[in-house]
C-alpha cells in the first residue's frame, strides 16, 4: 500500500473509533440494555489499555519482569482519591477516624490530582528501582510482587488511618464531569508511550530485552535505562490506578490485588509483548468478553425444563481462564507479536482470505500447486 | 517467657507447613527454572478434596487424606503435562506466564465450583487432631505439635531420597544441567513428573495441616501463602531442600512473633515481605543460595 | 614497548574465578594505529582477558589503562586475598581499585564485538546500528519523548545512513538484522561498534565460522576499516592465515599465560607457540 492510502485509512480508521466512543456517549443508556454494556466496555477498556501499555513498556519492550503493577495502580487510586473527594464529604467518608488536619481542606483540580497519583507512584518505582531491578528475573518478578503486597497492606494500616481511613477505603471520589475524560487522559498517556518508544531510548530499551550484554557494550547504561523504564511505566500505571478509582468511585486496599497484576499481565501476554497497538486491542476485547460476551455464562439458563449443565454463576470467568490458558500455549506471541498494527498486515491479512475463497470457489482448494507451469497458468 | 515459648512452638508449626510447601518449589525452581506460581492454588484444591472427601462423601479422615494426596498429585502431575510441557523449549516468561495463567484458572475454577464464601473445613471429624496437649505451661492441639516432627521426618526421607537413590541422583543431574542429562540417557519426563508428585503431595499433607486449625477453605487461600511459601524457598536458597525446611521456619517464626506484638501485628504478612526484600539485596542469590555467571 | 605510546596498556592482568586461574599475570601493549593480535588455543583465557578489559569481568587484579589513563584497576582483597594464586598480588594494594562498567568503557572510545554474534534480533540492521548511536546523543529522555532533541534524533539517523553506506550494508538498511547471511551479520556487528565512534575496536574472533575465501575478505575489510577510521585494533583470532597476514605485532597466551609475542614471522617460529597448538605452519 502507498504512504498515503495508508495514511488515508489510518485517518479514518481513527475517525470511525472516535465517532463510535462519541455515539456511545451520546446515545447509550447507563445501564439496562445491552448497549449499555459498550458504553462499559468503553470506559474500563481504555482503563485497562493504559495499564496494559504502561505494564508493557516495562515487561514487553525492556524486558522485564515486573510483577508490581497492582501496588502502583493502588498507590496512585489512593493519592488521586485523597486529594480530589470533595472537601464536605469528607467527614462522611472519614466518619470512623477523622481526616488529618492538615489534610482536610486540600482539593485539588482532577488533572492534577492525576499528575500527582502518577508522580507519587513514579517516586516510589524510583525509590526501589535501583536495587529491585538488579536481581535475575525470576526474583524481580516476587520482589516486586512483594513489594505490591507490602504497599497494600501499609496504606490501609492504622497509623495512616486519618490520610487512607485504612480498612475501610476510600469512597465519594469524583470523577470528570465529561464522558469523554477518561479518554481524553488515556489517549494522551498513551500517545506520550508511544513517542518514548519511537524515540532514542526506546530503542535503548528494546537493545537491553534482546541483548542487554550488547547493549551495554554499545554503551548504554543498564541501570540508568532499567529504572527509567519502570519509573515512568510506575508512572503511568499510577494514573491508571487512579483513573480507575474515578471511575468505580470508590477504592479500598482490597481493590488492586494480585489477581489485578496477573489480570493485566494475561491481557499483555494476549496483545502481544512489545506491541503497543497489541495491548490496545486485547485490553477492549478482553474487557468485552468478561465484561459483556461472556456475562450469559454466568446465568443459570433452562431447555423447557431440563437446567442446561455448567451455566451458573462462576463459570464466565473459568471460560475466560480457558481462552487465556489457549492463547498462553497456542498463540505464545499473541494477536500482534511484537510488531504494530500496520495497514500492510491487514491488506496481506485481506487477501489471503480472498485467495482461499477463489481456491474455495475454483474447486482448486485441495488440489496441489503443479511443479511445471501449465499452459496459460501462474507463471508471471 | 510462657508466651515466648507458645510463639516458638506456634511459630515453627507454621513454618513447617510453609516449609512443605516451599520445598515443592524449590524443587520445581531446581529443575525447570520455572516459580510455579500454581503451587499455592494446588496447595488450596488439596483442601477442597478435602471437604468433598469427607464432608460430601462422608469418607473417614484416614482414608480421606490418601485419597486427597493421590488427587492432588494427579493434579500436580496433569497441570504439569498440559501446561508447562509444551513450553519447555520456549522462553522462560512464557512458562513463567503459564504458570500464572493456571494459578488463575484454579482459583476462577474454585470459585465457580465451590463458590466464592469459604467452605468449613472438617476438623471437627478428625477428632484426635484437635485435641488438646499441655506442655508445662504451654497448650496447643495435637496437629500443632505434630507438624514440625512430621515435617522434619519427611526432610530427613526425602534427602535421603536425593542423595542415595537413583532418582534423586537424575534429580541433581537434570537441575545441574538440563541438556547434558537428556543426552546422557536421562529420562528427563520421568524426572520432572516425580518432581511434581513429591511437590503436590507434601502441598496435600501441608494442607491438611493447615486447614485444620484454621476451619475452613477459600477460592484465594492459597494466593498469599503460596507467595510466601516462595520467599521461605528463596530464603534457604532455590534449589536446597534443607534450605526450604530453614526458610519455612524463619518465616513463621518471623510471622508469629510480628503477629504477636501489640503494635505490629497488622503488619504480620508484610514482614515476609519486608525480609524477602532485604535478603534480595543483601544476598540476591539467597541465604544457601546460587551463582550462575553468564558466559559472555 | 613503550607503555606511553601505546592505545592500550595491559599490566599483571589475572582473573580467578574460584579456584580456577584463567587470566595470568598477562600484560600486553596496543601500539596506536596498528592491529595486535591476542592468540591461543581454545579455552586460553583470551576473551576473559577481553571481558577484563571491556569490564565485563572485574579482574581480581592488576591494571589496565587507555590512552595513558587508568581505566580498571584491582587487587585481591577480603576472601580473594588468601585463596589467590596469581602474581603481583600486593602490587596495587595501596591503590583504589577502579570498577568502570561497560557502556561507560564504551564512552571513552573501546568498542567491542563478541565471538557469539550478539546483534539485536527484533530490529533491523539500520536500527540495530542507530541504537549504538544513542550513548552519544545529546539529548534526556524528556527531549527525545517529545521531540525537542528532532536535530540529534536526525543527525544519528543521517551518520547510521553514512555509516551503513560506507560498509556496503545500505541495501539492507530495512531488513531484520538476523536475516542476513552470516558474513554479513558478522560485518554489521562491526558496523554497529563503529557507531560508538571507538578509537580501539576489539574483535573477538571475526572470522569465526568463515571459509577462507570469506576470511580474506575479511582480512581487507579490516584493514581498510582501520585506516579509513583511523582506529586501531586489537583482536582475539583463529584463523592463522588472517592473524599472521595482518597483524603488526601477536602475544600468544596458552592455559592464561604468555607464552610468546613478537611480529608474525617471529611467533610463526617460536616453538613453544608451534607446540601449543600450531603444528605445522604452512608456507604459501
Amino acid at each position: 500500500m502507498t504512504k498515503t492510502a495508508k495514511r488515508n485509512c489510518s485517518i479514518i480508521g481513527l475517525a470511525a473509533i472516535a465517532a463510535i466512543i462519541v455515539c456511545v456517549g451520546q446515545f447509550a443508556p447507563k445501564s439496562g440494555s445491552q448497549w449499555a454494556n459498550l458504553r462499559t466496555v468503553l470506559q474500563l477498556g481504555t482503563i485497562y489499555a493504559l495499564v496494559a501499555v504502561s505494564m508493557n513498556l516495562c515487561n514487553g519492550f525492556t524486558g522485564l519482569f515486573s510483577l508490581g503493577q497492582a501496588g502502583f495502580m493502588t498507590l496512585g487510586a489512593y493519592t488521586y482519591a485523597i486529594l480530589t473527594i470533595p472537601v464536605a464529604s469528607r467527614a462522611g467518608v472519614y466518619y470512623l477516624y477523622g481526616v488529618a488536619g492538615w489534610l482536610s481542606n486540600i482539593v485539588l483540580p482532577i488533572p492534577v490530582a492525576l499528575l500527582a497519583a502518577g508522580l507519587m507512584a513514579a517516586l516510589l518505582a524510583a525509590l526501589i528501582g535501583a536495587p529491585v531491578l538488579k536481581l535475575k528475573s525470576d526474583y524481580l518478578a516476587i520482589a516486586t510482587l512483594g513489594f505490591a503486597e507490602v504497599v497494600r497492606i501499609v496504606i490501609a494500616s492504622s497509623p495512616l488511618n486519618r490520610i487512607t481511613n485504612g480498612s475501610l477505603g476510600l469512597t465519594k471520589i469524583p470523577g470528570f464531569s465529561s464522558y469523554y475524560g477518561i479518554f481524553i487522559v488515556a489517549v494522551i498517556c498513551i500517545a506520550v508511550v508511544v513517542l518514548l518508544i519511537n524515540s532514542s531510548y526506546g530503542r535503548a530499551f528494546k537493545a537491553i530485552r534482546d541483548d542487554e550484554v550488547a547493549a551495554e557494550a554499545m554503551g548504554i547504561n543498564l541501570a540508568h535505562h532499567k529504572q527509567m523504564s519502570f519509573i515512568i511505566s510506575s508512572f503511568f500505571a499510577g494514573i491508571g490506578g487512579a483513573l480507575m478509582a474515578m471511575y468505580m468511585g470508590a477504592v479500598s486496599s482490597t481493590t488492586f490485588t494480585i489477581a489485578v497484576t496477573y489480570f493485566i499481565l494475561l491481557i499483555v501476554v494476549i496483545g502481544g509483548m512489545g506491541s503497543v497497538t497489541g495491548s490496545i486491542i486485547s485490553s477492549l476485547l478482553v474487557i468485552a468478553a468478561r465484561e459483556w460476551w461472556l456475562r450469559p455464562l454466568d446465568q443459570t439458563q433452562y431447555i423447557g425444563t431440563h437446567q442446561v449443565p455448567l451455566l451458573k454463576a462462576g463459570f464466565r470467568m473459568v471460560v475466560f481462564s480457558v481462552i487465556l490458558m489457549i492463547v498462553v500455549l497456542f498463540f505464545r506471541k499473541g494477536i500482534m507479536g511484537d510488531k504494530e498494527f500496520n495497514w500492510d498486515d491487514v491488506a496481506k491479512f485481506f487477501r489471503a482470505i480472498g485467495r482461499f475463497f477463489k481456491r474455495l470457489f475454483t474447486g482448486q482448494l485441495f488440489k496441489k500447486k503443479s511443479k511445471t507451469p501449465e499452459a496459460g497458468g501462474d507463471a508471471k | 517467657m510462657d508466651t515466648f515459648l507458645q510463639n516458638c512452638l506456634n511459630g515453627l508449626s507454621i513454618g513447617s507447613i510453609y516449609a512443605l510447601i516451599a520445598i515443592g518449589y524449590t524443587m520445581v525452581y531446581g529443575i525447570l527454572r520455572l516459580i510455579n506460581f500454581a503451587h499455592g492454588d494446588i496447595f488450596m484444591m488439596a483442601g477442597y478434596f478435602m471437604i468433598i472427601c469427607m464432608t460430601d462423601l462422608l469418607i473417614p479422615w484416614y482414608i480421606s487424606i490418601i485419597i486427597v494426596i493421590i488427587a492432588t498429585i494427579i493434579l500436580g502431575v496433569v497441570i504439569e503435562k498440559v501446561a508447562y510441557k509444551p513450553l519447555r523449549d520456549a522462553p522462560r516468561m512464557s512458562i513463567m506466564i503459564s504458570a500464572i495463567g493456571v494459578s488463575y484458572l484454579l482459583e476462577n475454577l474454585a470459585t465457580y465450583i465451590f463458590s466464592a464464601q469459604p467452605k468449613s473445613y472438617p476438623y471437627d471429624k478428625m477428632g484426635f487432631l484437635s485435641s488438646k496437649v499441655t506442655l508445662g505451661n504451654i497448650s496447643t492441639t495435637l496437629v500443632t505439635f505434630i507438624t514440625p516432627v512430621l515435617t522434619i521426618l519427611l526432610v530427613i526421607a526425602l534427602v535421603i531420597l536425593i542423595r542415595k537413590t537413583k532418582i534423586g541422583m537424575a534429580m541433581r543431574a537434570v537441575s545441574r544441567d538440563f541438556e547434558t542429562s537428556q543426552l546422557m540417557g536421562v529420562r528427563i519426563n520421568a524426572v520432572i513428573s516425580f518432581t511434581f508428585v513429591i511437590g503436590s503431595g507434601l502441598a496435600a499433607l501441608g494442607s491438611v495441616l493447615y486447614f485444620i486449625p484454621r476451619a475452613s477453605v477459600y477460592p484465594l487461600a492459597g494466593s498469599l501463602p503460596g507467595l510466601k511459601c516462595f520467599v521461605a524457598a528463596v530464603f534457604g536458597g532455590i534449589g536446597s531442600i534443607p534450605g526450604a525446611l530453614v526458610g519455612g521456619f524463619l518465616i513463621g517464626l518471623s510471622e508469629t512473633f510480628v503477629k504477636g506484638s501489640a503494635t505490629l501485628s497488622q503488619y504480620s504478612d508484610v514482614i515476609t515481605f519486608v525480609l524477602l526484600i532485604i535478603v534480595l539485596l543483601v544476598k540476591p542469590t539467597g541465604l544457601f543460595g546460587e551463582k550462575i555467571k553468564e558466559k559472555v | 614497548m613503550n607503555e606511553a605510546a601505546s592505545v592500550l596498556h595491559v599490566e599483571n592482568v589475572t582473573m580467578q574465578f574460584g579456584g580456577v586461574v584463567a587470566v595470568n599475570n598477562l600484560s600486553m601493549d596496543v601500539a596506536p594505529g596498528g592491529i595486535t593480535a591476542l592468540i591461543g588455543p581454545n579455552g586460553a583465557g583470551k576473551t576473559t582477558a577481553f571481558n577484563c578489559i571491556t569490564g565485563v569481568y572485574e579482574p581480581t587484579n592488576g591494571l589496565v589503562t587507555f590512552m595513558g589513563e587508568p581505566m580498571v584497576r584491582n587487587h585481591p582483597a577480603g576472601k580473594m586475598k588468601k585463596q589467590y594464586l596469581g602474581e603481583n598480588g600486593d602490587e596495587y594494594a595501596a591503590l583504589k581499585p577502579i570498577s568502570p562498567t561497560p557502556d561507560s568503557i564504551t564512552r571513552l572510545g573501546i568498542a567491542r564485538t563478541f565471538q557469539n554474534i550478539r546483534l539485536w534480533n527484533s530490529m533491523t540492521v539500520f536500527d540495530n546500528v542507530l541504537t549504538a548511536k544513542h550513548m552519544r546523543a545529546k539529548q534526556n529522555v524528556f527531549t527525545a519523548t517529545f521531540r525537542i532533541s528532532r536535530s540529534e534524533e536526525k543527525r544519528m539517523r543521517d551518520e547510521t545512513t553514512a555509516l551503513l553506506e560506507e560498509q556496503n550494508l545500505l541495501q539492507y538498511a530495512d531488513d531484520m538484522a538476523t536475516s542476513l547471511p552470516y558474513g554479513l551479520q558478522r560485518r554489521l556487528e562491526i558496523a554497529r561498534a563503529l557507531a560508538t565512534e571507538p578509537k580501539l575496536l576489539l574483535l573477538d574472533e571475526p572470522a569465526a565460522g568463515m571459509n577462507p575465501q570469506e576470511t580474506q575478505e575479511l582480512a581487507e575489510f579490516i584493514v581498510q576499516t582501520k585506516d579509513k577510521y583511523g582506529l586501531t585494533v586489537f583482536l582475539i583470532e583463529h584463523h592463522m592465515d588472517l592473524v599472521m597476514k595482518i597483524s603488526d605485532y601477536i602475544y600468544v597466551i596458552d592455559f592464561g599465560s604468555e607464552i610468546s609475542e613478537g611480529v608474525p614471522s617471529k611467533v610463526q617460529n617460536d616453538q613453544r607457540v608451534i607446540d601449543a597448538y600450531l603444528g605445522v605452519v604452512e608456507h604459501e
